[in-house]
């Protein structure tokens, strides 16, 4: 648990603050645009391609494919043993989010671009849940 | 209007010393190469009334100003990490073009491997400020250094184009051949596509040799307009083309992790310059890693998307081949202290100004210049010739 703490966490601001609060119940809650009839990630208080301010938040499926990935053999950050997965993925509804690809030997042959992926969800503190994401079945 | 022909490069250099250079900072480094270029130009400091630079705080320019005891009528310190130096070429083109300055400094240097263990605070870039989107939504997840984001934009080209790891390892060998005929670069032992498939893995798909080099570095062009180019004694290398160009900060944002904004700023250079891609006798581009170079070449139009793996095969941007490419030996062999840039530069003003010896490619006349900054987020383009 040491070692995790050391783990740069994120600090909510006002306009992903309601993404955070639905990682920690553990629901996967993301800006949506009426407008666009769209999702988009990564959160702000206004859709960045029609630039309206009227905005929603719409819970996904947690479903999605690894758009893409690497395999970091050396820690980028402090807290992270490597080899560990640096994962894109792509969410069912169309937004793509970084996460890390985990419930898998990370090594290069167990791991393909468009894999379907689901959310798993890791409770880091109180106040933080960090989105990672397991091959599906 | 057009920039075309409104100014010329007339001075650039590097600093005495490149690779490991313990003692220098990288303000002193920006001094050493601005002296060193302006002695290339023949034109002294009191005339320098437009400086451009970057990397040295948030007011380089006004920073360095101070440093060097200039008053600038045009100041800028346009920060697009290891592009920065060559969209500076564009800006202080501009500015001359516009009557705001007559003599453009731009400088850089920085201590990419001795300021790893220089004492005292060092200031954190703006990535990991934890107000940013790439603080929340990246960092913790341990995505951070530049190794870590370009490998995944390159593990996505593979699947989507069949880019392989030969593809890649074909460019890091070809570069180093190039570097073998450069007394001044970092790593001249020979290497082989083996030897890179057979290196450690940094982060996969990216061996060691897909990486660039870590290390110190300084360098400085000098820019001026057209009357003035003619007077100097040395050649002068106009601008014949310019463009920049971003599209995310971080890899988040890319709106297609295949792509670069070399499409765009190469696109506005060609245009403006009026030359076609057969026209250009040499090319140097931003090599971070093996990957920066190879998408590089095919956003900048040299061939069709996904096809710069095949196209560079066969050592084919090597020393003899027909598509001379980082001529210097690039990030990858020559030097690479943190932002390239400005090297990418002044090699391809010492390509035209025929200064190269035994690299030198033949009766080059036209070179293009593309560097990277960022997270592949932002580019500079230049076309350049000689009379």
């Amino acid at each position: 648990m040491a070692m995790e703490m050391q783990k740069p966490v994120p600090y909510p601001s006002p306009e992903t603050q309601p993404f955070w609060d639905g990682c920690k119940r553990h629901e996967l809650t993301l800006p949506y645009c009426p407008r666009c009839e769209a999702f988009f990630f990564y959160p702000r208080q206004f859709c960045p391609a029609c630039f309206s301010w009227e905005i929603e938040w719409r819970q996904c499926s947690g479903k999605g494919r690894l758009h893409t990935f690497a395999i970091q053999f050396r820690a980028q950050m402090p807290g992270f043993t490597p080899p560990y997965v640096t994962a894109v993925v792509q969410l069912d509804e169309g937004p793509r989010m970084m996460t890390n690809l985990i419930g898998i030997d990370p090594m290069p042959e167990n791991i393909h671009c468009d894999m379907p992926v689901e959310v798993a969800w890791e409770d880091v503190n109180d106040e933080i849940t960090l989105p990672m994401f397991k091959p599906v079945g | 209007m057009t920039l075309k022909n409104k100014v010329a490069i007339v001075g650039a250099d590097e600093t005495d010393e490149i690779g490991i250079v313990p003692d220098m900072t990288p303000i002193m480094m920006h001094a050493q190469a601005a002296r060193n270029a302006l002695r290339d130009a023949g034109i002294d400091k009191s005339e320098v009334d437009g400086v451009f630079t970057c990397g040295i705080g948030g007011m380089a320019s006004t920073q360095l100003s101070e440093y060097l005891g200039i008053i600038p009528k045009y100041t800028d310190s346009t920060m697009t990490g290891g592009s920065s130096f060559v969209i500076h070429v564009e800006h202080a083109a501009a500015a001359i073009a516009a009557g705001l300055c007559s003599v453009a400094l731009i400088t850089h240097g920085e201590t990419g491997h001795s300021g790893r263990f220089r004492r005292g605070p060092r200031g954190m870039g703006g990535f990991f400020d934890s107000s940013m989107p790439a603080a929340q939504f990246e960092v913790p997840f341990g995505v951070g250094g530049a190794p870590s984001a370009y490998s995944m934009c390159a593990a996505r080209h593979m699947h989507q184009y069949g880019t392989t790891s030969e593809h890649l390892a074909e460019i890091a060998v070809a570069t180093r051949k190039w570097a073998q005929l450069n007394p001044r670069a970092f790593m001249r032992e020979p290497l082989s596509i083996d030897d890179v498939l057979a290196s450690r893995w940094v982060a996969y798909p990216f061996h060691i040799y897909d990486c660039c080099l870590v290390t110190d570095a300084g360098g400085a062009v000098v820019v001026v307009g057209a009357d003035r180019a003619r007077e100097m004694k040395k050649k002068p290398v106009w601008v014949l083309g310019s463009g920049e160009a971003s599209t995310h900060q971080s890899i988040l944002g890319m709106p297609d992790i295949t792509q670069t904004p070399a499409r765009y700023s190469g696109k506005a250079a060609f245009e403006m310059a009026g030359v076609t891609h057969k026209d250009i006798d040499v090319v140097e581009v931003y090599d971070s890693f093996t990957y920066t170079a190879l998408v590089t070449i095919e956003e900048l139009g040299f061939c069709a998307k996904g096809e710069a793996g095949p196209f560079l095969s066969n050592q084919r941007s090597a020393p003899g081949g027909d598509f001379p490419l980082n001529t210097n030996g690039g990030g990858l062999s020559y030097t690479h202290p943190g932002m390239y840039g400005m090297f990418i530069l002044i090699e391809a003003v010492r390509q035209l100004r025929n200064e190269c010896g035994e690299r030198q490619v033949k009766d080059a006349k036209l070179a293009l210049v593309n560097a990277t900054g960022g997270m592949l987020s932002a580019t500079g383009t230049l076309i350049l010739g000689v009379d």
